[in-house]
């Protein structure tokens, strides 16, 4: 009995580092094609394209809490605040460059998730939810209301776009090929994270905490370190996000938004690596895309969102997985010629 | 991984838009029809829809008909943003709305570079001072209405203390920023200060705060609804000073709402179906035969800034997007030249507005425009 | 002192309100361990399908009444079960939390697309007079919802702990494996929460829509205040919803009085994070094992 049951486990092992290189290649083709997808398309097409990337970011950061290490963030929205705000307070007002904004916002958001989860993470896991759910509302009331540092509701007018090595991108082809590189070095640094020994770890949280925690790993510290990189990568999205709108105010970084990140995750594919650019385009292209239906298309996107889910939890990459799976089996029965 | 790319291949695709026929005249309403704004986005829709079906029942604009689409913002920047570039992609002749200031912030500079007119339905004072000049407004500023309220309180009423009661949005925080300095220059105290929340359900405790500060009136500037909930708690706690508002205290929902807890409320209103002057009063006829309900000023406004396309076009006998800024700048519509804006309207220099408003009060659950105040600078 | 009264009691009606809407995420989570998102919108709906009953049919009030309550039972409470909870529940609480979620945006948008996007008055059932307490107004109308909140916590807790049916309910919530061994009908006491929790939508939305208007975007402060007031009271017991909301109700009617009408919001949550680090199940609630 042993002797299957491992040779199975290895096989899995293998199959995961080829999806992984898959994960890889895919990352890198769909980079390419983004690049030069807006071709053709006008400044709107690709607008919403910078905009699924730039939400994409902080949806990956909710995946790796929420799919990897099981914790149920309510703020992924107002830790995107802290980032843009940061970066727009900084950019406009002092002068800073872009790119430090852009560092400091993910430090920021890093240390406050780190902050935040470790007194909630000692009473109970559960209750992560809870502490962001207040935090959140925290973060909102404090952006409208400090006028004097963040505009208060008037929002901040004017974030330029940064530039690189000399080259302007104010242009919408050129920020959104920004948008595409950069977004294209948080999934790979992600990517990375998630094989390395430490994502394994991850993992082996989230598939089973009990086993885990007796194999060694300390729960706790992985647990808050997931999240506090979970809340950088919020900080990141919304330093993208203020420069690609150019103005900035209270309103995208309420808690009802938190809850629609958490919508897209697990509607996209929660602890799938591919979840969070497929949840971001549920959440971001699809009511776009639903415009022509008129005054009904909120109704329906929420319809098909309910929809896949009840028909499959997993969302989309479950979905997809699934049918792969269905496939292969009618393969594997037709070619091995056993049940 | 592969299924992703069809899928976001396929979405992608949708996203270019073909190039637009030339036989019709394109206006795209960009406008708050689900999140915060969406009671005074559906105003300024019908509105709008309502001066459409009108010009083009009379043949359409220099014998063009006219073509209408509505973007929802969500009540969200970053949705405006896309919203209008959309439009413009679409080769939009003029952009309508928004209404709310976050929104309007994100969008102007996207009309601006495309070099297309948007006339908004903003209130709040800050957009037209950036040296925008596509940017137009349908009402008067919160910086022109609030000297006239804080004259009537000192002059009318002669106040000496007031409290002030405001939501806490880009309309109430910018209406309560803009009127503090006139109520100091005018020598009125400001007893209390109380912010509220935008769709706020629960008024009690604002109210009995208001009550206990004694305060000679109370200036109240919150949208309608709350401006309802807001009347029937002062009732409740038994405040009998006078109710000092705005176009949203005094509009026909808040009286419907509110029953006779509205009753006694006074103050300045900017556009009103009720206001002395035929066209507006047909206007409100008609609205509420086809809707059903009664138009506040952002239907009004809706159906003004249509007109405003109009009135420029024909004036410049063309159809030239860019030509339209200028035109319509320095220009004053008279509504005997052009009976669909309602109001002889001034348009200044930076895109903000100039016309008649009045002072009213609600008699009876009626309101009773009192005194026609004229342009500020006539 | 005087003021002080005239501030606590209108937290207390406040929370009253809170309270009301909070039984829902109580019961909910007592039989599927999920939190109901769309809670608020349950609040909000049913005084809307009443108007529009009226509107569309002609009716009488009471006819409208009687058709909108009982479609929203039907849909809401016997339909959410079967179409949205039966086939998620098996897969965790999360999917089905985040179907709430759209389900709440369908609500939301139906309501005000198939309604009105904007508020409606809606009649009350009690008379609106108001009476003096302590030298502190407070109207007919929130005296009845104090008096019902308190009146449903009671029924149901007299009901699940007293009444066979309502114990068989209670061992289908605890141990639905074990319930249906002891021949307990667990599909059929499922379902009968959730008839329940709509029932007590109904009831909220009749007592809270005069006061609050009928609006669609009126359920999102509804459901949240509700379920901060669930968290609070906490959610495995019904009357923790009553000590979460009222102790919502008032914190939030005094810090608009004696903090800060700006950030009067933020003390409920403060209030939120420090009472669950040191009690984590909430006030009321009990301490639940989890199964790994």
């Amino acid at each position: 009995m042993s002797a299957p049951a491992l040779e199975s486990t290895a096989a899995a092992t293998r199959s995961a580092a080829r999806r992984i290189d898959g994960a890889l290649i895919t990352l890198l083709i769909g980079a390419a094609i983004l690049w030069f997808a807006p071709t053709g398309m006008g400044r709107y097409g690709t607008y919403v394209l910078s905009l699924w990337l730039v939400m994409s970011i902080g949806v990956m950061g909710l995946n790796l809490t929420l799919g990897y290490a099981g914790q149920s963030s309510l703020a992924q929205a107002g830790f995107m605040g802290l980032g843009a705000y940061t970066t727009a307070i900084l950019t406009t007002k002092w002068g800073v460059s872009w790119y430090a904004a852009f560092g400091l916002s993910g430090l920021l958001t890093f240390f406050v998730g780190i902050l935040l989860g470790f007194p909630a993470l000692r009473v109970r896991t559960h209750y992560l939810a809870f502490v962001t759910l207040a935090f959140s509302t925290l973060v909102w009331l404090l952006l409208r209301n400090e006028q004097w540092l963040t505009g208060g509701a008037f929002g901040i007018p004017n974030i330029d776009r940064p530039q690189f090595f000399g080259i302007k991108l104010f242009g919408a082809l050129e920020f959104h090929r920004f948008v595409v590189a950069v977004t294209l070095v948080l999934s790979l640094v992600l990517w990375w994270l998630v094989r390395s020994p430490w994502g394994r770890a991850f993992t082996a949280l989230r598939e089973n905490p009990v086993r885990a925690a007796s194999l060694g790993v300390d729960t706790r510290a992985y647990t808050l370190l997931a999240f506090a990189i979970g809340s950088a990568y919020g900080g990141f999205s919304g330093s993208l996000f203020a420069p690609l709108v150019e103005f900035i105010d209270p309103s995208p970084f309420t808690l009802s938004q938190s809850l629609f990140l958490l919508l897209m995750v697990v509607a996209g594919g929660s602890g799938y690596f591919f979840g969070p650019f497929v949840g971001a385009l549920l959440g971001v292209v699809l009511p776009e895309w639903l415009r022509f239906a008129g005054s009904l298309y909120l109704i329906i996107f929420a319809t098909i969102v309910l929809a896949l889910l009840i028909i499959c939890p997993q969302g989309v990459s479950g979905l997809i997985e699934r049918c792969w799976a269905a496939l292969g089996r009618r393969f594997g029965r037709k070619a091995g010629g056993t049940p | 991984m592969k299924s992703l790319w069809v899928l976001a291949a396929a979405l992608g695709a949708t996203l270019s838009l073909p190039a637009q026929a030339q036989d019709k005249i394109k206006l795209v309403d960009v406008i708050e029809l689900s999140g915060a704004g969406a009671a005074a986005g559906t105003n300024w829709k019908n509105g709008a829809e309502l001066a459409v079906a009108d010009i083009n029942a009379k043949g359409g604009i220099l014998g063009k008909q006219v073509e209408l689409v509505h973007y929802d913002t969500q009540t969200n920047p970053g949705n405006t943003r896309a919203a209008v570039q959309r439009g413009v992609d679409e080769g939009a002749y003029a952009i309508l709305g928004p209404i709310f200031s976050g929104p309007i912030g994100a969008s102007m500079q996207v009309s601006q570079r495309a070099e297309i007119v948007q006339i908004v339905g903003g209130e709040a004072a800050g957009f037209t001072r950036q040296g925008n000049p596509y940017i137009f407004r349908t009402s008067i500023s919160q910086a022109a209405a609030m000297p006239k309220i804080a004259k009537y309180m000192k002059d009318t009423l002669k106040a000496g203390s007031i409290a002030v009661v405001w939501v806490n949005n880009d309309f109430g925080k910018g209406g309560r920023d803009t009127i503090l300095p006139e109520l100091e220059k005018a020598g009125i105290k400001v007893a209390v200060d109380v912010s509220t929340e935008q769709g706020q359900a629960d008024f009690t405790a604002d109210a009995i705060k208001v009550k206990n500060a004694n305060a000679d009136a109370v200036f109240v500037y919150l949208n309608e609804e709350e401006s309802a909930r807001f009347l029937r708690a002062a009732k409740q706690q038994g405040i009998t000073k006078p109710m000092i508002g705005e176009t949203t205290l005094l509009g026909a929902k808040v009286l419907e709402l509110a029953g006779d807890a509205a009753n006694g409320a006074r103050g300045h209103v900017g556009l009103s179906t009720d206001a002395p002057i035929p066209a507006l009063q047909e206007f409100g006829k008609r609205y509420r035969e086809k809707y059903g309900f009664s138009s506040d000023h952002n239907g009004v406004k809706g159906y003004m800034a249509v007109f405003m396309v109009k009135w420029a076009t024909e004036k410049q006998k063309k159809l030239d997007a860019k030509g339209l800024a200028t035109t319509l700048h320095g220009a004053t519509i008279k509504a005997s030249e052009e009976p669909g804006i309602l109001m002889d309207t001034v348009i200044e220099q930076n895109g903000d507005l100039d016309r008649e408003s009045f002072l009213a009060e609600v008699v009876n659950g009626k309101q009773v425009i009192n005194t026609t105040l004229p342009r500020v600078k006539p | 002192m005087a003021e002080f009264i005239a501030y606590l009691i209108a937290g207390i009606a406040t929370g009253a309100i809170y309270a009301l809407a909070a039984i829902g995420f109580t019961l909910v989570w007592q039989t599927s361990q999920t939190i109901n998102f769309a809670q608020g919108e349950f609040v909000m709906l049913p005084a809307v399908l009443i108007l529009l009953a009226v509107k569309l049919f002609g009716l009488p009030l009471w006819a409208g009444g009687l058709i909108g309550i009982a479609v929203f039972l039907l849909v809401f409470g016997a339909g959410f079960k079967l179409v949205v909870v039966d086939p998620m529940i098996k897969h965790g609480v999360l999917p089905l939390a985040i179907a709430t979620m759209a389900l709440s945006i369908i609500m939301k948008e139906g309501a005000k697309d198939g309604f009105s996007a904007e508020a409606q008055s809606f009649p009350s059932l009690v008379p609106t007079d108001m009476i003096n307490i302590l030298g502190a107004a407070i109207s007919l109308q929130h005296v009845a919802i104090i008096v019902v909140a308190f009146a449903a916590i009671g029924l149901l807790q007299w009901f699940v702990g007293g009444t066979r049916l309502g114990r068989q309910m209670q061992a289908t919530a605890q141990n639905p494996t074990v319930a249906r061994i002891l021949g307990i009908p667990v599909e059929r006491m499922v379902l009968l929460t959730f008839l329940l929790n709509a029932a007590l939508a109904v009831v909220a939305s009749l007592l809270i829509s005069p006061i609050y208007l009928a609006k669609f975007s009126n359920g999102e402060t509804i459901g949240l205040f509700a379920f901060i007031a669930a968290i609070v009271g906490g959610f495995n017991q019904i009357r923790g919803a009553l000590v979460g909301g009222l102790l919502i109700g008032v914190a939030d009617s005094l810090a608009a009085a004696y903090v800060s009408t700006q950030y009067r919001m933020a003390v409920p949550l403060i209030l939120l994070v420090a009472i669950i680090l040191i009690k984590p199940e909430g006030l009321m609630g009990r301490k639940e094992e989890r199964r790994v």
